[in-house]
């Protein structure tokens, strides 16, 4: 077992100095002697710049090999990254970067109005990815050109095994992010795993479709670099167009594939699959949410000889389960697939509450995880009632209700609370809601998730306007798209005269469940 | 009235704004940049409108700057079926 991740990139530079390490976007490679050169040279910078063993250096930029060698140089000064979403809105990334008290942010010109609008007392030093001239803004700052010319960093700070690696923020249930914080140990205990499980070598090349802020990135990223095979940036253009995404698969002879089930899906219905050679695939990898069996039937059957697995596990605990998914689907199943069986680095138990009683095998209840790849806690919150002490483990309520079986593991069956996933993404409902009140327009707000045969889930938001000051629908979805990442912008918005309210004044979230069933009704108050 | 247009809107405003006056989408109103087509949604309009008008869209044809609002899309359809005629 490597004991950090940054050892993986070193052991594979001497091991194979001359191989391709990354693909970026526009096609430039990197062996990996230069992604190691150049992850060195950022680490000397960022030392030189004062980052200090344990410190946070933020990561706002599309995907590029440049990002790539940022994370490694990050790691290597002792320091944990913290990656954001480059789309995401300003305000929403500069207050997770501002919870976590980046030392340093890494970004893209196109992101510079995180730091144009903050104080300049309390604003972290900037990196500009694209050159400190093409930022365009009036915060000072250094060329990542700069940072990547400065004296290499040769030996890696000493780095424990239970040192922040990374720190994933995803939605609360409060409406304010929450930092994941991951360790080295949690992330290498994942990836050992994974070798002894699925085998890569160097001469696999490997897909990176989920961003570097998404958890799916672990296994592209390190997976990849741990065994000297060669990893494919892929845009977030690139990566929405189905047909041109099937066609890079086959133009680069993809051998591993890692996404969403919302990406396999739209290259099952509209990736021209027939007219593109996808027979290099030999693995494909789904996570993130449940995939609908038509969709993975049709992906199955297309591409026939890969082997596909189904992996679950929240950010919190990395990947804690798998399955492998039959290579000829039945017909007539319409079931999702298990999420399977629990991984060798993870121990799991099924109680009926958080804490509580343990469920007799086949009963439904909330699966709880133990082992190394648990997380730390989120950043700047309370433990207390995260995790819990029982058999000498330390356990963790990912909140997902299951049911075990002896044939197939675990089979997932909901939630009880109001996380939803779409597109991979965890959207706590009231985030929604939270981006929705700061509309001076709207009164009230409630936001609920119905199953959706095609979507997963679908998210109506409900909304009483301000008297005589009811904005149009278009205006709404055109808010939300400002105010909240792109995947939590609801489906449909109705208006009502009031929300409903149970008889303690709560916002009645099951009677606007049951409006939406079977059809989607504004409700008469 | 341009039955191109209006069918367009129409099918847009029956998937993706439910309950939405037919005034409040212009020919000119984002639809990818205001966040009322995702990437799904964008390429379920273009299978209907390879559908519904018998036309061919090519992948580069559907980039965001030529494909955002009702009146640029009608423009393409109408030469697509100038050009099947």
């Amino acid at each position: 077992m490597s004991p950090t991740l940054f050892r993986y990139l070193e052991n594979s530079a001497a091991a194979f100095p001359d191989r391709h390490a990354v693909v970026d976007p526009s096609g430039a490679v990197l062996t990996y002697r230069e992604l190691s050169e150049l992850a060195d040279r950022v680490a000397g910078f960022l030392v030189a710049a004062g980052v200090q063993r344990g410190d946070r250096v933020g990561v706002v930029a599309p995907k590029s090999a440049a990002v790539v060698a940022t994370l490694f140089g990050i790691m290597k000064a002792g320091a944990a990254y913290v990656p954001a979403d480059y789309s995401a809105p300003a305000a929403r990334n500069r207050m997770l970067l501002a919870d976590c008290a980046v030392k340093v942010v890494v970004l893209h010109s196109q992101c510079a109005s995180i730091v144009d609008e903050w104080p300049s007392a309390d604003r972290p030093a900037v990196v500009w990815l694209d050159g400190a001239d093409a930022a365009g803004t009036a915060v000072p700052g250094t060329s990542w050109d700069a940072a990547a010319g400065h004296e290499p960093m040769r030996e890696a700070r000493v780095v424990h095994p239970s040192d922040l690696a990374y720190i994933l923020y995803t939605s609360g249930s409060t409406g304010i992010p929450k930092g994941v914080m991951l360790t080295h140990e949690n992330a290498t205990s994942f990836v050992d795993w994974c070798s002894d499980e699925f085998t890569p070598s160097e001469e696999d090349r490997f897909s990176s479709h989920a961003p570097f802020h998404f958890d799916l990135s672990v296994l592209d990223l390190y997976l990849s670099l741990k065994h000297g095979a060669t990893l494919y940036l892929i845009s977030e253009n690139l990566g929405k167009s189905p047909q041109e995404l099937a066609a890079f698969i086959a133009a680069s002879r993809l051998t591993v594939w890692y996404s969403t089930p919302s990406i396999l899906s739209l290259l099952a219905q509209f990736g021209a699959l027939d007219r593109h050679d996808c027979s290099s695939l030999r693995t494909v990898f789904f996570a993130g949410e449940v995939f609908p069996v038509k969709h993975l039937r049709s992906i199955v059957e297309r591409w026939s000889q890969a082997a596909f697995f189904n992996l679950y596990g929240p950010t919190e605990t990395n990947v804690c389960t798998f399955a492998r998914i039959p290579s000829s689907i039945p017909a007539d199943r319409t079931d999702p697939y298990p999420i399977g069986f629990v991984c060798p680095h993870c121990e799991s138990l099924v109680l009926d509450t958080f804490a509580g009683a343990e469920v007799v095998r086949g009963g439904e209840g909330l699966l709880h995880i133990a082992g190394r790849s648990l997380f730390q806690g989120y950043w700047g919150r309370p433990n207390d009632d995260l995790f819990f002490e029982r058999n000498g483990r330390r356990w963790y309520n990912t909140g997902d209700v299951v049911r075990e079986t002896v044939d197939d593991g675990f089979i997932y069956l909901g939630r009880r609370d109001r996380m939803v996933k779409r597109r991979g993404y965890r959207i706590e409902l009231g985030e929604i809601e939270r981006g929705l009140y700061q509309n001076d327009r709207i009164r009230e707000a409630a936001a609920i998730a119905v199953p959706d045969s095609s979507a997963g889930v679908k998210i109506i938001a409900y909304v009483t306007p301000q008297p005589g000051a009811r904005p149009s629908i278009v205006e709404l979805k055109t808010f939300c798209n400002r105010a909240l990442p792109s995947y939590m912008n609801p489906d449909a918005f109705v208006f009502v005269e009031a929300l409903p309210r149970t008889s303690t004044n709560k916002v009645d979230y099951q009677s606007l469940t049951r409006a939406q069933e079977p059809a989607p009704q504004p409700i008469q108050t | 009235m341009d039955p191109i247009k209006e069918t367009i809107r129409g099918y847009i405003l029956n998937e993706y704004l439910p309950g939405e006056s037919p005034a409040n989408l212009r020919d000119d109103t984002p639809l990818r940049t205001s966040g009322i087509l995702d990437s799904m949604a964008t390429l379920n309009l273009v299978s209907f409108l390879e559908q519904t008008f018998n036309i061919v869209i090519d992948a580069h044809e559907t980039g965001i700057e030529d494909f955002d609002r009702i009146g640029d899309i009608a423009a393409l359809v109408a030469r697509k079926k100038g050009a099947a005629v």
